[in-house]
């Protein structure tokens, strides 16, 4: 009977997938020969697709209703236990250490480029993760900032001859004077609301970058900006990847350092208060307005400065790389990895970053899998991958 | 001052704000009945303009006559709006109606991205063609170098949808249910009321006039890409805000104000930065008047 | 004796709705005072007005703390309020659900300490010894409140009647010159009522706070109160000793005689 009831039920869903995706995946009509192309085989996939998909849908949401019933607070996530383990801690970190300082000798320099990419992400997460998994603001317009950064760099450069060793902390002191001046107006807003205005201060920098010819050169951006250089030695082209590939390992050591001290201090937990519940926060003389800026400040400060280590390794940026879909891929890093959880941001930025780049035709999907990926997360695991454990202050007397 | 090009600026953004109305009435229904800002309501007008174009082509081709064409590309544009704003608020939304808001937004970012690029992907990047659906009128003649023909039917459609709308609201049971639902949806529901078809009814509507919506302004820019809807969104958004989200005549009315500011800027002052205008006009609307013209502002509970 | 606060013809409106309709209240040092009314009263507002999470439309609220300057705190920020003194609880409990119980406390002594980003990013040794001096300063008042055993627990997890404790736990740790009850007693049995009895008279004998408690208790309410304040619709309709409270007509009426004899 159940047996019956499901093959029905996802009879059915395949029957609705076929008709809903009839127009847009069968049918492709060329405007300009006045030809249409009919691709039925599409309809099959979806079809099938359609059957199975809907059963495994319903099997999970079965058993996310099960499992909700259950105490959250008594599930306890596998990886951090291990993690927080100092049997298996020190020598996992040992073997990271020696794999990354490996890395670019193992490697060709592709291979390193791609993942001084992922580790740029790997730092905009994090700190990305400071605004929406510690103090749980959703910042749409995070791409701003590591905007700000690039455009530092690439224009103190270029007027000043700025270099690059002094253009890191200037790019990410300015994007925290950014996020302050971003964050100022948006205090009082709702959580929803908070997230429009922050897309719309992000689209707006991208427009002024991009109709602003004077200051920022449009569209057309600026190029050739300066790779970073040794004590004032011109590197060759490896060398510099190499070099480049270190400086970002070590930023995102710093990032964690940075982060992981202010997680566990007065500061950090009031940003956690706050995100519980903000009027309880301020009842206990929490000053909501002055929480929510250092959030802002100190989760732009690091996209300041990823966007300092992108220009010098792209050696060219215009504003077509600060859309909104780039938050949303940032947002979506660390959706998936875990909101509030450092392990989970860096395994969420890896995936997400490094997968399209390894698997090559799955280039093109790369979109649609992200926005498949926020949704899902959203409906079966909220926490993400790996799932934020706090460590909580244990009290020993 | 040119009086005629005044007035022209001024019809213009009358059509103008007739769209934006069409589109931000799904947002602001739906942020009434489940408080979500349903990011991908622009993608559902994306859908209902390409579904327009694939079907009328398709017709066209086969022979059909012209009137025909329009009214069966119409109707299944707003089938398919319908279905996908449907299908949308099964998938993405209803398993998190108990999540907090947040995660329901997020959920909502991810489908406006799907949708976006499974049209990017199952039909072309490039911008496409939109065929004139509205013909220029023989008896409009005399006027359409004031007011042309079809942008008079865009202002008349929306009249006529605003109309429905509000007798659907106001007088049907369903209606009644929506409005309940929108106060209290415990009480709602203890009181007999479905309130997972009310949510639903809610989309079907919404998706409904953004797809009437969407074929109207393809039809008068004549171009369509799989990114129109954002921006459009966007706007429509930024229309619901200003309007006072939640509320229906809030968003005609925010609707239509976005429209005149937006074609008297570019018409007067300049046209370059017509999007960030947009964008700061919501950004100002947030921070000073949050609850629109017509909104009423929420106190927290305490 | 000298009042603490001083709230002269304070009135709020919600658009058309007064909620407070021109209300005195005066607390002297070391008093404990109590504010009861039917449902919908305004007893609520009338706290939210206090501590600034509403700025009433008009009237005074002056405060003279024991150690500062005697001040008006109309239309100041919450979270300034408590930094001045004036501490609360919540009538539908806000904890901070994801933090334990010791940081609960923690977060309440976040206006008495003052380590910004730099210190918790190097963590010198000024920071490391505020932190040590947060911590023992929240066991001692767990300790106080018997609340220590849960120390590690988290909050969400402690029975009803603990979490009331923690939420006034909390609250002390401000160090309020005035403290600030909704409704402490709701949902408690009636053993732990009678510990809240004890615990609210040692905080002002040993601590020094004075008390203002919304309660329905009026078990509670007639025992600890050294005056009474009675609002309905807003207005102040009686205010005594409880003895001269038990035989206020007015009073009497609005409740329609019930609960009054308890």
């Amino acid at each position: 009977m159940t047996a019956k009831n499901e093959l029905t039920k996802s009879l059915m869903a395949s029957i609705w997938f076929m008709f809903l995706t009839f127009p847009i995946m069968v049918i492709r009509v060329n405007t300009v020969t006045d030809t249409i192309e009919w691709r039925w085989q599409n309809m099959f996939a979806v079809g099938f697709g359609a059957f199975f998909l809907s059963m495994l849908w319903r099997y999970l949401i079965r058993k996310k209703e099960m499992s909700g019933k259950k105490d959250s607070q008594s599930r306890k996530s596998p990886i951090y236990q291990v993690i927080r383990d100092q049997k298996f801690a020190l020598p996992g970190l040992a073997a990271i250490a020696v794999f990354t300082i490996l890395f670019p000798h193992i490697f060709s320099m592709y291979q390193t480029n791609i993942m001084i990419s992922a580790l740029i992400y790997v730092m905009l997460g994090l700190g990305l993760n400071i605004v929406i998994g510690l103090a749980g603001l959703l910042d749409l317009g995070y791409v701003a900032f590591f905007a700000v950064g690039a455009y530092s760099y690439a224009l103190l450069n270029l007027h000043y001859g700025i270099t690059f060793w002094i253009a890191l902390p200037l790019g990410g002191l300015l994007g925290a004077v950014a996020g302050i001046i971003l964050g100022y107006p948006v205090l009082r807003l709702r959580g929803d609301y908070l997230a429009i205005v922050t897309l719309g201060f992000g689209e707006i920098i991208r427009l002024v970058m991009e109709n602003w010819n004077e200051f920022s050169f449009g569209p057309s951006g600026i190029a050739n900006i300066p790779k970073p250089g040794f004590f004032g030695m011109e590197l060759s082209l490896h060398a510099t990847t190499i070099y480049i590939f270190y400086t970002i390992v070590a930023l995102v050591i710093f990032t964690i350092f940075v982060i992981n001290r202010l997680e566990n201090s007065r500061i950090g937990r009031a940003w956690i208060a706050l995100k519980d519940d903000e009027i309880a926060c301020q009842a206990m003389g929490i000053d909501k307005a002055r929480t929510k800026l250092r959030a802002f400040a100190l989760g732009a400060t690091w996209a300041g400065m990823g966007g300092v280590v992108f220009a010098a390794k792209t050696t060219f940026i215009n504003p077509a790389s600060f859309t909104i879909w780039e938050s949303v891929i940032i947002l979506c890093t660390v959706v998936l990895g875990g909101m509030g959880s450092i392990p989970g941001v860096i395994c969420g930025a890896m995936l997400l970053i490094l997968l399209p780049e390894y698997l090559r035709d799955f280039g093109e999907f790369r979109m649609i899998t992200f926005g498949s990926v926020l949704v899902l997360m959203m409906v079966f695991r909220p926490g993400g991958m790996i799932e934020n454990v706090r460590k909580t202050y244990q009290f020993k007397k | 001052m040119d009086l005629e090009y005044f007035f022209q600026l001024f019809l213009g953004g009358l059509t103008r704000g007739s769209i934006y109305a069409l589109i931000a009435l799904g947002y602001t229904m739906v942020y009434g009945i489940i408080q979500l800002i349903n990011f991908a309501h622009g993608e559902i007008y994306m859908i209902g303009a390409f579904t327009g174009l694939i079907v009328s082509s398709v017709l066209t081709m086969v022979g059909m006559p012209i009137p025909a064409v329009v009214i069966l590309a119409a109707m299944a544009a707003i089938i398919y709006s319908c279905s996908y704003g449907y299908t949308m608020e099964k998938i993405a939304y209803k398993p998190l109606r108990k999540a907090p808001r947040l995660s329901a937004l997020i959920s909502a970012i991810g489908m406006s991205l799907f949708l976006q690029n499974y049209v990017l992907l199952a039909q072309t990047s490039d911008f496409l063609p939109f065929p004139s659906l509205i013909p220029d009128f023989d008896f409009w003649e005399p006027y359409a170098h004031i007011i042309t023909s079809p942008e008079l039917v865009i202002i008349m459609t929306t009249v006529v949808v605003m109309i429905l709308l509000t007798f659907l609201i106001k007088f049907t049971k369903i209606g009644k249910a929506m409005r309940a639902t929108s106060q209290d949806k415990m009480m709602a529901a203890l009181l007999g009321i479905n309130v997972d078809k009310v949510i639903s009814v809610t989309f079907i509507v919404g998706s409904a006039t953004a797809a009437i919506g969407g074929i109207l302004i393809a039809s008068h820019i004549g171009q369509i890409n799989f990114y129109m809807g954002f921006i459009a969104g966007i706007k429509a958004f930024v229309a619901a805000v200003l309007g006072g989200i939640g509320s229906i005549p809030g968003a005609v009315l925010g609707a239509l104000v976005l429209g005149w500011t937006e074609s008297f800027f570019a018409g007067y002052i300049s046209s370059d930065y017509e999007d960030v205008f947009a964008f700061l006009f919501l950004v100002l609307i947030l921070i000073f008047r949050p609850s629109g013209i017509l909104g009423r502002s929420e106190t927290q509970k305490v | 004796m000298k009042p603490i606060l001083e709230v002269k013809n304070m009135t709020m409106d919600f658009g058309g709705l007064r909620a407070i309709d021109s209300l005195d209240i005066t607390i002297n040092q070391g008093e404990i005072i109590a504010l009861i009314g039917p449902n919908g009263a305004g007893k609520t507002t009338f706290f939210n007005c206090i501590t600034g999470i509403y700025t009433p439309t008009s009237g005074d609220i002056h405060i003279s703390p024991p150690h500062g300057e005697p001040q008006r705190i109309n239309g100041l920020k919450p979270n300034v309020i408590t930094k001045k003194g004036l501490a609360r609880t919540f009538q539908n409990i806000r904890l901070f659900t994801s933090m334990t119980v010791l940081e609960n406390v923690m977060i309440g002594c976040h206006a008495v300490t003052k380590a910004g980003v730099l210190g918790a990013i190097f963590r010198g040794p000024a920071t490391k010894a505020e932190e040590s001096r947060i911590v023992e300063k929240s066991y001692s008042i767990l300790e106080k409140m018997g609340l220590a055993r849960y120390v590690n627990d988290l909050a969400v997890n402690l029975p009803y009647g603990a979490q009331r404790r923690l939420e006034i736990a909390r609250a002390m740790a401000t160090d309020p010159f005035l403290l600030l009850l909704d409704e402490p007693a709701a949902g408690m049995n009636p053993q732990e009522t009678r510990a809240l009895d004890e615990l609210i008279l040692r905080l002002r004998d040993r601590e020094g706070v004075a008390i203002l408690l919304i309660e329905h208790d009026m078990k509670l309410v007639m025992s600890l109160s050294e005056k009474i304040y009675v609002v309905d619709y807003g207005k102040k309709i009686g205010e005594g000793t409880p003895e001269e409270i038990r035989n206020n007509p007015a009073v009497i009426k609005a409740y329609l005689g019930e609960e009054i004899d308890a």
